[in-house]
């Protein structure tokens, strides 16, 4: 029984772990089908954490606080929409200006709003919610169905996606402009539109997983507090081969060493927990390696595409 | 038949190259204005905090120019920025991307830290330049990585790089816990390097140190190698027109790799000099995004020396004014990073606009014509 209780709160906290990072993974996926390279997740993700932290201290409502993330990620993500779609600038450039930008205005922020020295920890945050029935799955059970509710969204959001890219119109029209956009353009579709829309639902998704990580994984905030995740968001799309469900193993993969080295940590069991979290980014640069000559990613992507 | 193309590849090189210094003084005027628009948001940012923005401009310039003593440590930190910056400017000038500065800073670090601790019974003449060529080598095998992963694999730099970041910053910490932690000591610190292998201070009691001139040094070395000798040449051409250089008989991959090679040397020096000069032993935490600002140096320097040299005074004395503006008037040091966002956000989209200009003026020629 304590072997399944340790296998049920393993697997529990691999998916409660991986579900930022699945977030801001799917919201890129959106973002790079769209022929955009936007690197700046992790800025984008800084501000949101404080801002669903503001807005849920002030309101007494999470959703509040998530609606504010979500809005602040909405306009990070037309922001790098503008400077590289309409004035074509570097997008690798204006992504790292957002992480840069991202980093100094959470801080800042953080400072003005509640001080140098206080952090504020009580505020309305996210809850688990069980599942009746479902939640009561031997093994499993507990782990799948007895979650917070942006953890349901973000596994939910997979095959949604999934079907909305391979199944739908809209889907085909948002590849098609990854791929080639001039033939897309030809063919009637608006790219600068499709490519403004990706970039702010995108960024909206990056947020609403930093939404999560201040309001659901842990409830405070801290200048940041994203460590890095929005670079493995990146490295798990490149690593999920653009496909939603790929980022989603990808992300359950990467998260696991951490959590396993977390729980060997407590038992005792000394492995240095700074190996266990190279592993993500170095089996990215392997698979980057290996696919490259494949070509998984969208063919146009990272280059600005101008009309006519 | 290969020679007559060559010289047509060199023709239009130096056709490019003509165009190119014209727009070097514009290209100073814009990066003037860019910087002064960011401040100006800077300061209206500041000014929605309640903070009285002049004040805090005044408390700016005080912690960075108004006193021999400020002016110092403003050269302590635009050390290890002219060295980013060159790092990100000579791969730029390569056709390259390199965003793994940081990354390569900290390896540049870790192994500089090395000899210095362990390598023992040398003169100080003999053990700095061997730590320097240490963290030289450290950093650009480094920055090797992500060029042979480019030439021999296929994979984009940019993302590579940005991997390779956080690698390398988590096998720092390691590294620090682990095999080079103090002896008989629990934090996550090394000893610190021996007294031979610390680099001077300029003048006693102060902060200042002779990496600084090194850097400056290397600014020099940078400028002779891409400006004055026929390697240098010949990695621009390959940054300007990747078809022209294969035409002319440049060997493309081996430049990339020489040029990620020198490119993660020049960021491992950044850390390297950062430790033997400022900090004497690692930490975890021994650069607070001095790669990441080697983008923005580079940018407002249009990649030219004297171009990086500015940067990194505008960064640099950012970096030791915030810490004073902090003090006296409560604004968060953080707000540096924001403004040196806009900065790079301004630069680059002026840029772009200068490009859009000399097109359509081209386009009014022609029409003319």
């Amino acid at each position: 029984m304590s072997i399944m209780n340790l296998i049920s709160g393993y697997l529990a906290s691999d998916i409660r772990m991986a579900t930022p990072i699945l977030f801001a993974g799917l919201g890129l996926l959106i973002i790079n089908r769209s022929g955009l390279l936007n690197i700046g997740a992790e800025g984008t993700m800084l501000v949101s954490t404080l801002l669903a932290v503001v807005g849920s201290y002030y309101s007494g409502s999470v959703w509040v606080g998530l609606l504010c993330a979500v809005i602040s990620g909405a306009l990070m993500g037309l922001l790098f929409a503008f400077f590289t779609v309409t004035v074509k600038a570097n997008q690798i450039v204006i992504g790292a200006a957002l992480n840069i930008l991202g980093s100094g205005l959470s801080a800042t922020l953080n400072r003005i709003i509640f001080g140098v020295s206080t952090t504020v920890t009580r505020f309305d945050a996210f809850t688990n919610i069980k599942i009746p029935l479902l939640s009561d799955i031997p093994l499993i059970g507990g782990a799948l169905f007895n979650q917070m509710i942006p953890v349901y969204a973000a596994f939910l959001l997979v095959p949604a996606i999934s079907y909305y890219l391979f199944r739908t119109q809209a889907g085909l029209n948002l590849r098609s402009v990854g791929e080639n956009p001039r033939v897309a353009d030809t063919l009637g579709v608006n790219v600068y539109r499709l490519q403004y829309m990706s970039a702010i639902i995108g960024s909206a998704l990056i947020a609403a997983g930093g939404a999560y990580l201040s309001t659901g994984l842990v409830s405070s905030f801290s200048e940041e507090m994203v460590a890095g995740r929005g670079y493995i968001a990146l490295a798990a799309v490149v690593f999920g081969k653009y496909k939603p469900g790929g980022v989603m193993l990808a992300s359950l993969i990467f998260v696991a060493g951490n959590v396993l080295s977390n729980i060997l940590q407590v038992s005792g069991t000394p492995i240095p927990y700074t190996l266990l979290t190279m592993i993500p980014y170095v089996l990215t640069v392997v698979a980057l390696a290996a696919f490259a000559k494949g070509a998984v990613a969208p063919a146009s992507l990272g280059r600005p595409y101008k009309r006519g | 038949m290969r020679r007559a193309k060559g010289v047509y590849g060199m023709r239009q090189v130096a056709c490019i190259f003509k165009k190119l210094k014209k727009n070097t003084l514009l290209h100073g005027v814009i990066s003037f204005a860019a910087v002064f628009v960011s401040l100006l948001l800077g300061m209206v940012l500041i000014r929605f905090m309640g903070i009285d923005p002049l004040a805090a401009l005044a408390a700016l310039y005080e912690g960075s120019f108004s006193s021999m003593k400020s002016l110092l440590e403003t050269t302590v930190k635009m050390t290890p920025l002219l060295f980013t910056g060159m790092s990100y400017a000579i791969a730029y000038r390569c056709g390259l991307t390199n965003l793994g500065m940081e990354g390569q800073l900290y390896i540049g670090a870790v192994v500089g830290t090395a000899v210095g601790i362990y390598v023992t019974g040398l003169p100080g003449g003999i053990h700095v330049p061997l730590a320097i060529l240490g963290g030289f080598i450290g950093g650009g095998l480094f920055g090797f990585i992500a060029g042979a992963l480019k030439v021999w694999f296929g994979a984009s730099e940019i993302i590579t790089t940005v991997m390779l970041n956080t690698i390398a910053m988590n096998f720092a910490e390691f590294m620090v816990n682990g095999p080079m932690i103090e002896p008989a000591r629990s934090n996550s610190q090394t000893s610190p390097v021996l007294e031979s292998a610390q680099i001077g201070k300029l003048f006693e009691g102060t902060r200042a140190h002779w990496g600084f001139i090194i850097a400056l040094c290397f600014i020099v070395l940078f400028w002779l190698f891409l400006w004055r000798s026929k390697k240098g040449y010949e990695v621009r051409v390959s940054g300007l027109n990747r078809q022209a250089a294969a035409y002319s008989g440049i060997n493309i991959e081996e430049n990339i790799l020489l040029v990620m090679f020198l490119a993660g040397g020049l960021a491992g020096l950044a850390g390297c000099i950062e430790i033997l000069a400022v900090q004497i032993r690692m930490v975890p935490s021994i650069s607070p995004g001095y790669g990441f600002d080697g983008i923005a140096v580079a940018l407002i320097g249009n990649n030219t020396p004297i171009g990086i040299v500015l940067g990194a005074l505008l960064f640099g004395a950012f970096r030791a004014g915030g810490n004073r503006m902090q003090m006296r008037t409560q604004t968060p040091i953080s707000i540096v990073n924001v403004i040196q966002a806009f900065v790079i956000i301004a630069v680059i989209s002026s840029n772009i606009l200068l490009e859009k200009l000399d097109e359509k003026r081209l386009k009014n020629q022609k029409q003319e014509g």
